[in-house]
């Protein structure tokens, strides 16, 4: 399914998202155009409510557009169902959370192992005890989340993001709930793996000053699309 | 506030779960209501009344001008044994004499043939006319037309009676029946100062007002007057009757326990929900008792307004089942009362209240900081106290509906210690699992960890499932067994006929000529009459007793019968059977509750005079008999060898379809001073309670069962957010829809398995302990009421929890990873 042709990772094409509510159609995001290399860094920026983080959960196949589509390493997604969108999760793209989204019932060696299985690596127990090690929780293996800090826990969320060595990492305001010396800490353990494995980032984030660490800017602003440059 | 989480969607599932709690409730509560007001009308049919007063003496006036000033119907009868003569022969009936309105529940039956069809009727004898049994025309030789003498007056035998609803047990009694109208009462000079007479003030009223009245009267009664109660009036059904009321009462007190499993189950996830709401209002200045007050009124306007639904629902329920089953149940169901409504606010209240209490009382306690951070640990409330609290309202509830202490008693006492051993055993092999996580593939891996990665939710999903599948199980077991039992005492071959009055030499001839008809294994029993004179040698008289029934005993004659073997239906409860080295000892076996009644025990020596001579016999043990049935038994037997040179009346009961009741006529004139009793009619009335009530018994259980579905349907919707949120996760990581599937086929259907195990052999353990100290009928363990748990617990939770889980599949990954989970 890969067409190594292009060099282009993500596209979007007139993308647009609407939802219904009581009060009428409600206009998400409108005609957004882009496309990100692979290998770059890319940072979507943007107040609150502008659209990022549903720019940034389509562009990933977690959610479908009203209109408009996303092309993720040569594949159309909207040719895909559910569980094809899900298999090339599986196998390309990681992804961060602002509110890290550890499984509470799972220890911290538990949570990196989880992408592992599903995508039925070899040896996940290993590799996830060395990501684990690297990220410097080396002591916490069998720690729950809740017994984490909120800098470790993010650690922890980006351990089992590139636990599957993806080409393609999504990041949504991965320092947001984080005090500005552990977010600081985590964006260079973010950027660090990030050259260590060529990752795509595509990261959102209402930062401006996080937005420099990235070669490329998407700005919205009330869902449209309102500068896509190099920072 | 309550408008506010409503909209917000936080109070859905309370709600839901607490209307089909009350709808449960009161549907139950208001079919039993009837289903029980409309057995009670049906049973007063046994008494021909809904009250009965019965005296010695003729001074019941007072109570009949009491009870017209009542309103109720009110009619009277007197029974007394007299002699008609006819032919030139003498014969001695049971005089019942009647007057207009009798019978007030139920209907005599009559017919103008001795064997052919009978017919119902609501007249009585007109004036100058007797109704009589018809084997008396048998003893007297007449035929229906002809006249008989009674006291001063004579009669026209108008009717042959098969069937009077209020005939007492004493089928055997070897006078037989004569109705006649009390107008000619006076002309016959029969009723003189002295004479034994019965006298009985019917009433019927309202069943409400009766029983208030019933009350008052009973204090007012003088000596010698009682109060009659439809057990009393037909025993064969005591048992049917009782132990259908206790199934009923077993099956709402059952649906209350799962509504109130139901309620708590959806209670824990709502003060969930609300963590963060409360400490959000804390961080804004809400003290403590603001929030419980808050919460409280809250649940109070919930409670009320679910109750209200609820209600409503059940009520709507019940009519669309009456509806369906009034062709086949009773063919008039008595209007629902109010009592199931007040039962279903009462319940919604102290369930809600109790169940939503101890949750609410850690909203607050949550610390402000907990808006910033999620792992500040909340001080949790001790709810102990306030679950013992709602278990004892609970109690007191369901004592109100179904006035049985012991059946109260047992099957609360019984749900605590199941539910301590399903928790202590859910969270035993919770743990286990946990080893068990590493070591198999990755669907069942999931379904594993989804069981203990959440073991608190787990063991609650398993209490009540555990729960719901037990009391499927518990009540489908004892529903059997009950319908068994019933069926047992009373099958299609069962005696009805009975033979009475056969000489000693007639016992041969009397079965060659039932087996010629094709009845074999005729079984004769032989009584000798015998007066009751002294106890431990010393001389007994009624006067020695204050008991009416140890009064009567002695003024009347004791059938003593003899015989090698214990019959069926008797069991030794004291001392033992005779062996053959026994024979011809004077030793006696009593019927327990006669031993009571007299004061005799074990070892005791009683004096009978028989026919001039005083014997003395020591009792050597105590039976307990099975009165339900219709088979032949005895109070008093003695060993073979002691009895048989007196002279012995025989007796037996045999089975006759309608081809050989036909050929009666013939044994009637070989055999003269033979009497025949035919009891099918009676037979046939019991065996149409029986059927009625055990389809409401059915009926009831597949209520309890939908019950049983909607607290499975909670225990699975009480973990729903956190297994969206995780579904979230694992989709966002590639899980393909299959693998979660897998994982929560794995899940639902080892909970289920584990919860099934459990259910059946709490099931079990239930079962014999309600058969053994409620129903009482003999409880056989079987094993495969465990296994019947597994199978269902497995079949009913995987496709329950799957059923109820699906919107997790089909929610998109994003939209549950933005709502999160508190």
């Amino acid at each position: 399914m890969t067409n190594t042709v292009s060099n282009v990772f993500v596209e979007a094409r007139q993308l647009g998202k609407q939802v219904t509510t009581r009060d009428g159609v409600l206009t998400l995001l409108d005609d957004i155009n882009f496309s990100i290399e692979a290998g770059t860094s890319v940072a979507i920026l943007g107040a609150s409510g502008s659209g990022k983080t549903t720019l940034l959960g389509l562009l990933a196949g977690l959610d479908t557009p009203s209109f408009g589509a996303v092309i993720l390493d040569n594949n159309n997604l909207n040719d895909f169902d559910e569980d094809g969108r899900a298999l090339l999760r599986a196998e390309r793209v990681g992804f961060v959370f602002q509110n890290f989204q550890l499984l509470f019932g799972l220890t911290a060696l538990e949570n990196v192992m989880l992408p592992l299985e599903l995508a039925q690596a070899a040896h996940p127990r290993k590799t996830a005890e060395e990501l684990l090690i690297r990220v410097g929780l080396g002591e916490r293996f069998h720690h729950y989340p809740n017994q984490l800090s909120g800098g470790e826990q993010q650690r922890c969320a980006i351990a089992r993001a590139f636990s599957t060595n993806p080409r393609c990492l999504f990041a949504d305001e991965p320092t947001g709930n984080l005090d500005s010396e552990t977010g600081k800490r985590i964006i260079e353990l973010l950027f660090e793996l990030n050259s260590e494995h060529g990752t795509t980032l595509i990261m959102a984030t209402h930062d401006a000053e996080l937005s420099t660490l990235c070669k490329q800017r998407l700005v919205l602003d009330a869902g449209r699309l309102v500068e896509d440059g190099a920072s | 506030m309550l408008w506010r989480d409503w909209r917000g969607g936080e109070l859905n599932i309370l709600a839901i779960g607490l209307v089909i709690a009350v709808a449960s409730i009161t549907a139950v509560g208001f079919f039993t209501d009837r289903i029980e007001r409309g057995l009670q009308m049906q049973s007063a049919e046994l008494i021909a009344a809904d009250l009965v007063i019965t005296s010695g003496r003729p001074a019941i006036n007072d109570y009949i001008a009491n009870a017209r000033e009542n309103d109720f119907q009110v009619t009277t009868t007197q029974q007394f044994r007299s002699v008609l003569l006819a032919n030139e022969r003498l014969q001695l009936a049971e005089v019942k004499v009647v007057s207009e309105g009798y019978p007030l529940r139920g209907v005599l039956r009559i017919s103008d043939s001795e064997f052919g069809d009978d017919e119902a009727t609501t007249r009585i004898p007109a004036a100058g006319e007797l109704w009589v049994e018809a084997r008396l025309l048998q003893l007297l030789d007449l035929k229906i037309g002809e006249r008989v003498s009674l006291g001063n007056s004579s009669f026209i035998l108008g009717k042959i009676l098969r069937y009077e609803p209020d005939r007492a047990g004493d089928l055997f009694s070897v006078a037989p029946r004569v109705i006649m109208n009390s107008i000619d009462l006076t002309a016959t000079g029969l009723i003189n100062t002295g004479a034994l007479v019965n006298y009985r003030v019917l009433i019927s009223g309202e069943r409400s007002d009766i029983n208030r009245y019933r009350k008052i009267i009973k204090n007012k009664l003088r000596p010698g007057e009682k109060i009659m109660t439809v057990e009393e009036g037909r025993p064969e059904l005591n048992t049917a009757l009782k132990s259908a009321r206790q199934f009923l009462g077993l099956a709402a007190l059952i649906s209350v326990l799962l509504a109130g499993v139901a309620v708590a189950t959806v209670a824990n996830r709502f003060s969930k929900r609300h963590l963060n709401s409360s400490a959000m209002m804390r961080c804004l200045g809400a003290t403590q008792n603001t929030i419980i007050q808050l919460f409280t009124l809250e649940m109070i306007w919930l409670a009320l307004l679910a109750s209200s639904v609820g209600s409503l629902l059940g009520l709507l329920t019940q009519f669309g089942i009456t509806e369906l089953l009034d062709q086949l149940v009773l063919t008039q169901l008595p209007a629902p009362s109010f009592k199931a409504v007040i039962l279903g606010y009462a319940t919604g209240i102290v369930m809600l209240m109790g169940f939503a209490m101890p949750p609410l009382l850690t909203l607050r306690r949550v610390p402000p900081l907990h808006v910033l951070r999620k792992d500040v640990p909340i001080r949790l409330t001790s709810a102990w106290s306030i679950y013992l609290l709602v278990l004892l309202s609970m109690s007191l509830l369901l004592y109100w509906q179904i006035d049985d202490p012991k059946l109260v008693g047992l099957v609360m006492g019984g749900t605590v210690a199941t539910l301590i051993v399903l928790a202590l055993a859910a969270y035993l092999l919770v743990r286990m699992l946990n080893q068990l996580r590493s070591r198999v593939g990755v669907a069942w891996r999931f379904g594993l960890a989804n069981i203990s990665r959440r073991p608190g939710s787990s063991i609650i999903q398993i209490v009540a499932f555990g729960l719901g599948i037990t009391v499927m199980l518990l009540l489908s077991t004892v529903r059997s067994d009950l319908l068994n039992d019933w069926q047992a005492s009373l099958p299609a071959d069962a005696p009805n006929h009975f033979v009475i009055n056969v000489q000693s030499d007639q016992v041969v001839a009397i079965t060659d000529y039932f087996k010629s008809m094709g009845v074999s294994n005729t079984q004769l029993y032989p009584m000798v009459r015998a007066r009751l004179l002294e106890i431990n040698h010393a001389k007994v008289a009624s006067s020695d007793y204050e008991n009416e029934r140890a009064k009567h005993l002695l003024t009347r004659e004791f059938n003593l019968s003899w015989a090698e073997k214990l019959q069926q239906d008797n069991t030794v409860v004291a001392g033992s059977w005779w062996s053959r080295k026994d024979f011809s000892k004077p030793l006696l076996s009593l019927e327990s509750k006669l031993a009571e009644t007299l004061n005799l025990k074990l070892y005791d020596v009683v004096g009978f005079d028989i026919n001039g001579t005083i014997l003395h016999f020591t009792v050597s043990n105590l039976r307990s008999v099975d009165w339900d049935t219709f088979n032949i038994n005895f109070f008093t037997v003695v060993p073979p060898g002691v009895l048989e040179d007196k002279p012995a009346n025989w007796v037996t009961s045999v089975y006759l379809n309608k081809q050989q009741r036909q050929q009666l006529s013939n044994l009637v004139r070989e055999f003269s001073n033979v009497t025949l009793i035919n009891v099918e009619s009676i037979m046939q009335r019991v065996r149409n309670i029986i059927d009625r009530v055990s389809l409401a018994v059915e009926f009831i259980f597949l209520f309890t069962v939908l019950a049983g579905l909607a607290v499975l349907y909670a225990a699975i919707q009480s973990n729903q957010d956190e297994r969206r949120f995780e579904n979230a996760v694992l989709r966002t990581f590639g899980a393909s829809k299959k693998t979660l599937m897998l994982g929560l086929f794995a899940e639902f259907t080892l909970l289920g398995a584990l919860s099934g195990l459990l259910a059946g052999l709490a099931a079990t353990s239930l079962a014999w302990l309600l058969a053994e100290f409620v129903f009482k009928f003999d409880y056989q363990f079987d094993p495969s009421v465990a296994l019947t748990g597994i199978i269902t617990g497995t079949l009913i939770v995987a496709s329950a929890g799957f059923l109820g889980t699906r919107s997790v599949l089909t929610t998109p990954p994003i939209q549950s990873l933005r709502e999160g989970v508190q």
